[in-house]
């Protein structure tokens, strides 16, 4: 048994709203190890978004413990879960979310700064990355400039560029067309080939087709956790 | 990681040039008219203290009081109740440094076919003391001109000019009514006093030439003014209160009965005359100032926008590791930038203002290193007290909120 990257004991969030407090996540015990690839799927409303925000360390849980790397990162304040979010793990959105008026390179290095990295080796290891994407030429360019799918390889070589073990994707296909999904989704599939555990929410069958296991959520709970059967899993 | 802010700061600020160019047009004008108004006032201030400095301190001048007979009252001068006799008694007062009686008036000059009328002052030695005038050529006259009542005199610059043009006044000789007077020393230059008269226009003469050959006085030893220099500004109360005394007992002057003669304090008119500049400066310089608060209400007010449109920006920099104090830091810088651009463009503008005041009025400008760095020390302060508030409020958003914020 490989060790738990991540797992999740009773995990629960709360939302206070005019109709009183609303319960967007309701105890979730969930365990993931160092090396899989996971999709969490589940209708909008079930909770799915509000677990991988808790998982991202963007948001912290009412109740419930999360421990990220045998660490229990529950109760840490806003400062220690950025530090968390900028060497730990990697983000990737639905909207790309780079940042229109800087370069690729300065995107994709943004991560670094907050990590008090010199200049000279945040841009090797930008160009690195966005090599690594396959967008090593368009160091220079801007994001208005590339298309939705090249947009997201930077983001993924910006959420890469830490050498985070995590890599947790929000719906990273869902502004694109189905050829450039299935490689984003191979490239995805490539970096869980070399060892990154990677954890991606979707609501397309056949995208989370390329995990190896899926976790579905409903009304704020885990439903059902089961392996892709085989046959049906993407050919990588 | 600073150099990468400064970089970030400037390119937000490139991001929308008319935008942080008008901001940044608030900090100019603030700054440019402290700078401006700062060296107006100080120039003025300038110009007073030279005018203070030419009239001599410590000076008290006793003028010969009024009379009255049988009703009819005389103001200041117009008795002759002063005489050589108490300025010499007033000389031996503790805390006296000079004592010079003084008889003036106007007087037609005649040098060959020229004429110009000037002041001529009959006085003693330590007039030139008194009044700390220097002798640029030729040397002054002594006690012994006093005594014997020669005919020399020592001219003023303006009286000079007009009178020998280019020539050298030195051994010349010129008439008062008639009178041969040769010009023994030319006196230094004073410029104006504060009433704006030119004391350059003048001719000095021994005091008893002056009564028997000039003036005339019915009263021999009488004299109108007597000037009195204290040793220091402290001993200025000592004399004006032992002077006041010895002057009512020489002159009999019963108790309740007012004094025949008046006592006029150069040195408080010189500081009422450098209080009202001073006030004046301080007043430009505080409406001045407050331009630069409106310029920095502008730079807050265009931060509050900045952070509300780059809500989701935040968010982004946030999920990739951005700490608190990244953010607030990132935006402090660009408050601080814009105003420290906007006040070095106002500096500029202001000693560039200053000058061409300058240029054009003839008026007396200070440009000080130290209403600089006022300047620029409250333009930064402006900057980070200002651009506190957006930034902290940039720094506390969530996360969350913050990228889905569109």
């Amino acid at each position: 048994m490989v060790a738990a990257i991540i797992r999740t004991v009773g995990l629960g969030k709360s939302y206070p709203t005019a109709a009183g407090v609303f319960p967007a996540l309701r105890g979730v015990d969930l365990e993931i190890a160092a090396g899989e690839f996971v999709a969490v799927m589940g209708p909008s409303g079930s909770g799915k978004s509000t677990f991988m925000n808790l998982l991202g360390c963007l948001d912290t849980p009412s109740c419930g413990d999360y421990f990220l790397v045998a660490r229990n990162v529950a109760h840490l304040d806003r400062d220690e879960l950025a530090a968390l979010r900028n060497r730990c793990l990697g983000f990737v959105f639905q909207g790309f979310n780079l940042l229109p008026r800087m370069t690729l390179e300065d995107n994709v290095a943004l991560p670094l700064v907050y990590a008090a990295i010199g200049r000279d080796e945040r841009r090797a290891r930008a160009r690195r990355e966005l090599g690594r994407v396959g967008l090593g030429d368009y160091a220079g360019s801007r994001p208005s400039q590339i298309s939705g799918g090249q947009q997201q390889r930077v983001a993924i070589a910006r959420a890469l560029i830490n050498s985070p073990q995590l890599i947790l994707a929000d719906e990273p296909t869902g502004n694109l067309d189905s050829q450039t999904s299935e490689e984003i989704m191979a490239l995805f599939a490539e970096l869980n080939g070399e060892g990154i555990t990677v954890v991606l929410v979707t609501h397309e069958p056949d995208i989370a087709a390329y995990a190896g296991r899926q976790v579905r959520f409903r009304d704020g709970l885990l439903v059902s956790d089961q392996p892709t059967p085989r046959g049906t899993r993407a050919p990588c | 990681m600073l150099k990468a802010m400064l970089g970030e700061a400037w390119q937000a600020m490139g991001a929308n040039r008319l935008r942080t160019l008008l901001t940044m047009l608030g900090m100019v004008i603030g700054v440019g008219s402290v700078v401006l108004m700062l060296a107006i006032g100080q120039g003025a201030q300038y110009a007073v203290a030279q005018t203070i400095s030419t009239m001599g301190s410590n000076l008290y001048i006793l003028i010969s009081g009024s009379t009255s007979a049988g009703g009819l009252r005389s103001g200041g001068g117009g008795g002759p109740t002063l005489t050589v006799a108490d300025a010499q008694a007033i000389a031996e007062l503790d805390g006296v440094a000079n004592v010079a009686p003084v008889h003036q008036g106007t007087q037609q000059l005649v040098y060959g076919a020229n004429n110009w009328s000037a002041t001529v002052v009959g006085t003693t030695p330590p007039y030139l003391d008194a009044r700390a005038w220097t002798i640029v050529s030729g040397y002054p006259f002594g006690d012994s001109d006093v005594r014997s009542a020669t005919r020399v005199a020592l001219i003023g610059q303006t009286a000079a000019e007009n009178l020998f043009g280019n020539e050298d006044p030195l051994g010349k000789t010129i008439r008062i009514r008639q009178s041969p007077f040769v010009i023994i020393g030319v006196l230094g230059r004073k410029g104006q006093n504060l009433d704006g008269r030119d004391q350059d226009d003048t001719l000095l003469i021994p005091l008893t030439t002056a009564q028997r050959k000039v003036f005339g006085t019915p009263f021999a030893g009488s004299v109108r003014l007597i000037m009195v220099q204290a040793t220091s500004p402290e001993a200025m109360p000592v004399v004006e209160k032992s002077m006041t005394a010895l002057l009512r007992q020489r002159h009999r002057l019963r108790e309740g009965q007012d004094n025949d003669f008046f006592l006029r304090n150069l040195a408080a008119a010189a500081d009422s005359a450098a209080e009202t500049t001073r006030v004046m400066s301080m007043l430009l310089g505080a409406i001045a100032s407050v331009s630069l608060l409106v310029g920095g209400i502008g730079i807050m007010n265009i931060m509050l926008v900045s952070v509300t449109e780059r809500t989701r920006e935040i968010g982004i920099r946030m999920a990739i590791g951005a700490r608190e104090r990244d953010i607030l830091a990132q935006f402090l810088l660009e408050a601080l930038m814009i105003s420290i651009a906007g006040c070095l463009i106002g500096l500029l503008l202001g000693i560039g203002g200053a000058l061409l005041t300058n240029a054009l009025s003839d008026m007396v400008i200070v440009i000080s290193g130290g209403s600089v760095l006022i300047a620029f020390a409250v333009a930064a302060g402006i900057g980070i007290f200002f651009g506190y508030y957006p930034a902290r409020r940039a720094a506390a958003l969530d996360p969350i909120e913050a990228l889905r914020h569109q």
